[in-house]
């Protein structure tokens, strides 16, 4: 009702602006709250549009985890705060030409979205766990992705680790 | 005014139905936000900040994946959220421990001063 | 303005006005609870160091919160010069949000029923004692714990100071490295009761009856306990913020009223971590001895006392980890234990459960409580 329709209007706006946020800025640690901001209102777009279990997850696995490694790396590293746009005056023409075009892009798909039909059920994380394990072709992707996921983690820790002796 | 109330509410079954004009709100959102982070892509100079802007792509497509599902009623869209939250956790940590032993060698992240193999 | 008005939107309105009644008396019960915790805690430290508490304030030392509340409240605020300013002012915020969200999606009690009047029902809606009755309750707080880390993370960041930064740092990997151990020793709960609603996970414990469930989950208990501790940075995991320790951490600049709502965060995170518990593996509120006494919302916070007790208990025993024994504990211990916990129960519920869907919520029936006839 009106509350929903104000908390979804209300993310998408605050997307809209943090996602621009997030190419603007000079900092990188800047960047990176911003990128938390986003995340964290697409999760509320994500509730809204009928996935609780999609928008939560989003938090855990996103903001909660991703967005905290990006900050541990940028706090760590100490990188140089100095970096801005590439060239100056090119850069800032090339941004305001991708902002252009982003809304360009909005304006199309807006177009082209008028005719899907959007009157389903709220999901629940039973329908999601149902339609996971119970077809052999996510089945297998899933037990894929556990194995990608154990080659990511050794991965990291090889390429990260210091070499012996230094 | 239209019946705003009408078209924004109904039960089916006793849950509640949300709303018919969000799935092209969310999928003009995922446009917008899809094409800014390929612009900070282009743009950005620091190597961490590309790889935020592509993980910003990431989440684009995850709400129109998500707003497609709730078009089409299936829950494929959802599931194929779920394999794109995965891949993008590893895909960041693998990224970023590259961009750690990168940094061991060379003082800064300049993803234009990464250029030994150019010519 | 008669769109705002429809019956939908009436019903939302009835619906988020009790909410907001029902948040108004579950965060003045929270802040009178953590104010009673400080209390508590340091009497209670006392007591088991062979010394006195704090006594001489109010009779047996009631009115000392109020008063260490009156002098944070007059301390100078002192802000570092260079901090990041924005930053600065949101870390207490972030963490004390975090902490109160987790509380709104807990339930304190079943369905209110009054003894000798019956069940409580406000304007046609019957009154649960829980804010929130989420579907994916449990993951929610799972969430909003993730979300606690930011708080620790922009306050060492912020305050332009290496040691506070090491500090937050330190602290904040020590309670991601036990998040995952804290979610995987839900697992087995989550897999007997069929649901993330926690309403649903103590109807299952009423349909198994409290104790087996108690039995058969207790090392899932046990592991929950101890990451827990580490989640909240409690003793004995609380080497990033003690006082004697790496110049007491990521909360080193802050003052007064900052730092009363880090503490504050702390203690709400604290009694989070056991409200879950008792409702997750100890039966919330249902009472222990089934047929004799009836089930009410006084057992869970009963339970929850004393986990909190434990939680005291605990850090005044036993003396506190080195950060890299803390790390290596984590990853190289709890959570092997907690994976070969949930193999084993899932071997468990594949040999002998019975395939079935997620109950019928408590919302859906009524507890009968002395003196009322159904």
């Amino acid at each position: 009702m009106i509350l929903d329709v104000i908390l979804f209007y209300g993310a998408a706006i605050v997307a809209l602006a943090s996602g621009l946020f997030v190419i603007a800025q000079r900092s990188p640690i800047n960047s990176a709250f911003s990128l938390i901001v986003t995340m964290c209102s697409l999760a509320v777009m994500f509730a809204m549009l009928g996935s609780g279990f999609i928008a939560v997850l989003q938090v855990v696995v996103y903001a909660g985890a991703i967005m905290v490694l990006f900050l541990f790396v940028i706090m760590l590293l100490n990188t140089k705060q100095d970096e801005g746009d590439r060239g100056g005056g090119i850069g800032r023409a090339a941004m305001a030409l991708g902002i252009i075009l982003a809304l360009q892009s909005m304006v199309v798909v807006w177009k082209g979205a008028e005719t899907l039909p959007a009157n389903q059920r709220v999901t629940t994380s039973a329908d999601v766990a149902r339609g996971l394990f119970s077809s052999p072709r996510f089945l297998y992707a899933f037990e894929a992705t556990s194995i990608l996921i154990l080659s990511a983690m050794v991965g990291a820790i090889v390429v990260a680790r210091k070499e012996k002796g230094k | 005014m239209p019946d705003l109330d009408a078209l924004y509410t109904s039960t089916l079954n006793g849950f509640e139905v949300a709303h018919a004009g969000f799935v092209q709100v969310a999928l003009a959102v995922s446009a917008f936000l899809f094409v800014v982070g390929t612009v900070g892509v282009f743009v950005r100079r620091n190597v961490i900040t590309v790889m935020m802007c592509i993980e910003l792509m990431l989440n684009a497509v995850n709400l129109a994946f998500v707003a497609f599902s709730r078009a089409h009623g299936t829950i494929d869209g959802q599931i194929l959220v779920f394999f794109v939250f995965t891949v993008a956790a590893a895909e960041a940590a693998v990224g970023l421990a590259i961009v750690i032993a990168l940094q061991r060698h060379r003082e800064d992240l300049d993803v234009d001063s990464f250029n030994i193999m150019k010519g | 303005m008669e769109m705002l008005l429809s019956p939908a939107n009436k019903e939302m309105g009835i619906d988020a006005l009790i909410a907001l009644i029902k948040v108004a008396v579950i965060f003045g019960a929270l802040l009178v609870l953590f104010s009673l915790m400080t209390l508590i805690e340091r009497r209670v430290l006392a007591f088991m160091q062979f010394r006195r508490g704090p006594n001489r304030v109010g009779w047996f030392g009631i009115l000392q919160p109020a008063a260490d509340g009156i002098k944070l409240f007059f301390k100078e605020e002192v802000m570092p010069e260079g901090a990041h300013k924005f930053l600065f002012f949101a870390a207490p915020v972030v963490a004390i949000i975090t902490a109160y969200v987790a509380l709104a999606v807990v339930p304190y009690g079943g369905p209110l029923v009054l003894p000798f009047y019956g069940q409580v029902s406000v304007l046609g809606r019957p009154l649960d004692i829980q804010i929130a009755s989420l579907d994916v309750g449990v993951l929610f707080i799972f969430a909003v714990t993730s979300l606690g880390v930011y708080g620790i993370v922009l306050a060492g960041y912020a305050s332009n100071n290496k040691y506070a930064l090491l500090g937050g740092l330190r602290s904040s990997a020590q309670m991601f490295s036990y998040e995952l151990a804290l979610g995987m020793s839900w697992v087995s709960v989550i897999m007997a009761a069929g649901s993330f609603r926690l309403t649903d996970i103590v109807a299952t414990t009423e349909q198994w009856g409290i104790w087996p469930w108690m039995i058969l989950q207790s090392p899932a208990f046990i592991i929950y306990m101890i990451a827990a501790c580490a989640e909240v940075n409690r003793t004995p995991f609380d080497l990033a913020e003690s006082e004697t320790e790496l110049v007491a951490g990521f909360h080193l600049e802050y003052s007064s009223m900052k730092f009363a709502l880090l503490q504050m965060a702390e203690y709400i995170n604290m009694i989070t971590v056991c409200a879950l518990a008792s409702n997750m593996f100890l039966g919330g509120w249902l009472s222990p001895l089934p047929g004799l006494l009836p089930n009410s919302p006084l057992w869970f916070f009963a339970k929850m006392l004393f986990l909190l007790f434990v939680f005291i208990w605990v850090r005044a025993t036993v003396p506190r980890f080195r950060y890299d024994q803390l790390m290596r504990f984590g990853w190289k211990r709890l959570i092997p234990a907690v994976a070969i916990w949930v193999v084993f129960y899932s071997g468990l519920t594949a040999g002998f459960g019975e395939r079935k869907s997620p109950p019928t919520t408590m919302a859906a029936r009524v507890v009968a409580a002395p003196g009322v006839s159904r």
